[in-house]
């Protein structure tokens, strides 16, 4: 009998499904916040499995027919439907938890007081998205003259009025306030966590016992029967006061997320405060101690863009996502200003342990016989151009959003994913095959703004001050 | 994706050469816009419906780290209009232009092309009805050039249908919903209202209904216009005016309210052509799009054939294709017949023939004429197995001519 796959999500979903699928009983035991464990076999239900990815990967996975069905957050669900509405994807009802909606908000002082003042603006709306689909699809419903959607890895609301014009993101409902300093201009659409389906396996496959208990834990109403993992404290509003000389002060973008506490570390060598950037106080627009400078707080994956296009002009990021930015546009007006030497990670190719191969030759020798070799990474430049010049073809990349490493070896061949230690590659029994680059922090800036000797200056005073925290 | 094979090319050509030559005799100049265009080209006027938009196909540029997207071209008459305000430099001279080009939609069925053809003719800075009722007739003559002799247009008018919505009195929102399905080939909802709520009643249901309207009946609705409809009344005299110069000139037609299918940028006439109950074609006029574009006040009308249309019903044997007569050449093996072969294929194609040299010695089937080499003496062969013996390259052209 045809096994019957289902994909549950990490992070912000994993607490509340875990306890749906306590109550339904369906025995996939080791789903647990903080277990590394991605392969689950159901000890009640024989022949149901599933495998633990980033919620975003979700829709993707159960879309392409590699599950038969996922719980993940109906934003998502949208933002693939809304650009590939006959995709294998069926969404199959609302689960009743973590609910929300994704709205465009624009800063409250920006003057655009409804969504008719964007479709009437006579500049080019800069937007920015974790969900660039649906805010493309906004966009052009709105009927916006000219717009640029910049898409992001999160941070969306960190952006205007000063960075973009428009962010269209997603809110909890739990949360009583919007993000501070910007507002609402529209929902996008309400939802929350939903089970989706393959289209092809809700039709040939008998799901009904999985359903059954799942449906008989949510109720009948898909009222809310589990509550939702405590959420992180509030991000500080954006408190940066406008400046009289905006157009000249100097944009500088700090990184979020793991990169944070080694920039802290670092900024504190320099002499350089930075305040409202650690600890409880950490907000999207911290305050330095360098005149001039302002500061926003956001990922370091979208760095490399944000200066190219000059919505910032220096951030501090990695090597690793300067050079996959540089992969995709070679004239992409982005440099490396200056090492910083800290977050040292290596970036590999790896393959599951138990494949056989030791080289990349061996791996094209192994990909002869099949239809395409699956490169997974979220470096998809890097993995692209790994592809084309070992000559894997054919090849196909598949974009993730973290826990890469749960897709070998049935999701995908090859892995292109950043190591530290070596640790969690081998704990995932993955055997590194090659080493693309070694990867540093850095400051990055905009060449055009480096040249500009209006700014020139400004620019460089700000590198000369990180320089003294070099060791 | 489909390939077009020798079969498809030739059909191609021939249509696209019968529209080609159609269009210079008028006096219409060949223009060739690029495949990838900027994507706020054509967000920019507004005119696109969001759900075409929502199918075209766009990506980034080698500078997409600025957000800007390009596109592969979704239409064919925003592209034309910028080339005409970006050539004319503010002079604004009328053009007549006309484009054989490819346009791109996104496809995930799998059953239809992403890629479709079109043989295009805008008429830029032409005024209503002369303009109109040309393209309209060079469109017509197109199709009869092809033989395809049952076509006709239907007409609609944009802006007879929204001079009707405003008289409804519809909140902005149901006037724009409306008219998108109206635009999407569905005017009962319009028909509906319009009995309900318009006191034009039963006479608007008549011009909205299956049955078209005709010249007479647009006059008479005309005249039930008062005094608080003269949007509706000087649209309605557009329309009239346009349907009396073809009447004048001869041009078959029919009044279909719900041909208005298509573009939103559309302001006035519209024009379906349709052969066999087949669309083949569709157009109208653009007085908005120009000024929209900053090309200044440059009125506009065009249309466009749709080569995927016309080459299936040439295919099934509506309409003329020409047959092109080959002379297929055998020889023998030695050089001397080689050379000789050669020679007479020289002449041939200098005299106008089209003469294929059998090479491969695979022997062609299907040919009209053969002719087989031998170094010193030719035979001639049709399909009917007919032999005649030539002495000479001179005797075998006039016995083809003759032929």
């Amino acid at each position: 009998m045809r096994r019957l796959r289902l994909a549950l999500p990490k992070g912000r979903l994993l607490r509340p499904t875990r306890v749906l699928l306590e109550k339904a009983g369906l025995g996939l035991d080791g789903y647990t916040e903080g277990s590394r464990q991605y392969r689950l076999e159901s000890q009640r239900i024989p022949g149901l499995c599933a495998k633990v990815f980033q919620e975003r990967d979700i829709p993707v996975q159960v879309a392409i027919g590699n599950y038969d069905m996922g719980i993940c957050g109906r934003q998502w669900v949208e933002e693939l439907l809304v650009r590939y509405p006959l995709s294998g994807l069926v969404l199959v009802r609302d689960l009743g938890y973590a609910r929300g909606r994704v709205v465009a908000a624009v800063a409250g002082s920006s003057g655009f007081k409804s969504v008719r003042d964007l479709a009437h603006d006579n500049g080019t709306l800069r937007i920015v998205s974790e969900y660039p689909n649906l805010a493309e699809s906004l966009a052009l419903g709105l009927r916006i003259r000219r717009f640029k959607v910049f898409p992001v890895w999160g941070a969306a609301e960190a952006y205007p009025p000063e960075n973009s014009e428009v962010a269209v993101l997603w809110r909890d409902s739990e949360r009583n306030t919007f993000f501070p300093g910007i507002v609402p201009l529209k929902v996008v659409l309400e939802g929350g966590a939903c089970l989706v389906a393959n289209r092809e396996s809700w039709e040939r496959l008998d799901m009904g016992e999985v359903l059954g208990l799942l449906c008989q834990a949510i109720g009948p109403g898909g009222e809310e029967v589990v509550s939702t993992m405590p959420e992180p404290p509030v991000q500080t509003s954006c408190t940066v006061a406008p400046s009289k000389s905006g157009d000249e002060c100097v944009w500088l973008a700090l990184p979020d997320g793991h990169q944070q506490a080694h920039v802290v570390r670092f900024l504190s060598r320099t002499g350089v405060a930075v305040e409202g950037y650690s600890g409880r106080e950490s907000g999207r627009c911290p305050s330095i101690s360098l005149p001039g400078v302002r500061v926003k707080v956001v990922r370091p994956q979208d760095m490399p863009q944000q200066v190219a296009s000059g919505n910032f002009d220096l951030a501090v990021t990695g090597q690793d996502w300067l050079t996959d930015h540089l992969c995709r546009f070679p004239s992409s007006p982005v440099e490396e200003v200056l090492d910083l030497g800290f977050g040292r990670v290596r970036l590999v190719a790896a393959v599951n342990g138990d494949m056989g191969v030791e080289s990349v030759s061996q791996l094209k020798q192994w990909g002869r016989n099949r239809s395409a070799l699956r490169i997974a990474s979220e470096y998809v430049n890097l993995a692209d151009r790994f592809g084309r010049e070992h000559h894997l073809a054919p090849y196909r990349v598949v974009p993730t959003w973290g826990a890469t490493e749960a897709f070998l070896p049935e999701d995908a061949d090859l892995l292109i994913e950043n190591t530290e230690t070596g640790r969690t590659l081998a704990e995932h029994n993955l055997k590194v095959i090659d080493t693309l680059a070694v990867s540093t922090a850095c400051l990055i800036g905009n060449r055009h703004a480096l040249a500009s000797p209006a700014r020139r200056k400004k620019l460089l005073a700000v590198a000369d001050a990180f320089r003294k925290g070099l060791g | 994706m489909r390939d077009m094979l020798p079969a498809d090319m030739a059909l191609f050509r021939h249509v696209e050469g019968v529209f080609r030559d159609c269009c210079l005799k008028w006096g219409y100049r060949e223009v060739k816009t690029p495949t990838v265009e900027y994507m706020h080209l054509f967000t920019s006027t507004g005119t696109l419906t969001p759900g075409m938009l929502g199918k075209v196909y766009s990506f980034l540029d080698w500078d997409g780290w600025s957000g800007e997207r390009v596109v592969l071209r979704p239409d064919c008459t925003i592209p034309v209009a910028r080339l005409y305000i970006e050539s004319s430099q503010g002079r604004s001279s009328p053009a007549k232009l006309f484009y054989v080009t490819n346009v791109f939609a996104f496809e995930e069925t799998g059953r239809e092309s992403r890629e479709r053809w079109q043989c295009g003719a805008e008429f830029l800075g032409g005024r209503a009805p002369g303009t109109d009722a040309e393209l309209v007739a060079l469109a017509l003559e197109v199709a009869r050039l092809l033989g395809l002799y049952g076509a006709e247009v239907r007409l609609s008018h944009v802006g007879v249908l929204r001079a009707l919505l405003r008289q409804l009195a519809l909140t902005e929102e149901e006037e724009s919903e409306v008219l998108d399905r109206v635009l999407d080939g569905n005017v009962e909802a319009l028909s509906r209202l319009s009995s309900q709520k318009s006191e034009l009643g039963g006479a608007l249901s008549l011009l909205l209904g299956q049955s078209g309207g005709s010249r007479g009946s647009l006059k008479n609705l005309r005249s039930l216009c008062g005094a608080g409809m003269k949007e509706l009344a000087r649209e309605l005299d557009d329309f009239v005016a346009l349907v009396d110069v073809l009447e004048a000139v001869g041009c078959p037609y029919r009044v279909d309210m719900g041909s208005a299918r298509g573009f939103e940028y559309y302001t006035g006439a519209t024009f379906q052509f349709m052969c066999r109950g087949r669309r083949i074609g569709a157009g109208g006029r653009y007085d908005a799009l120009v000024p929209m574009m900053g090309g200044g006040d440059v009125s506009a009308c065009g249309f466009a054939l749709y080569l995927d249309c016309l080459m299936p019903l040439l295919q099934a044997g509506v309409g003329q294709v020409p047959s092109w007569k080959g002379i297929y050449i055998t020889l023998a093996g030695d050089p001397a017949s080689l050379k000789a072969a050669f020679g007479v294929a020289r002449v041939l194609r200098e005299a106008g023939f089209v003469a294929d040299v059998d090479l491969s010695g695979g022997g062609k089937t299907g040919w009209d004429w053969r002719l087989d080499v031998q170094p010193s003496s030719f035979t001639l062969k049709n399909s009917k197995g007919e032999s005649f013996s030539v002495a000479s390259v001179a005797e075998l052209l006039r016995l083809l001519e003759a032929r």
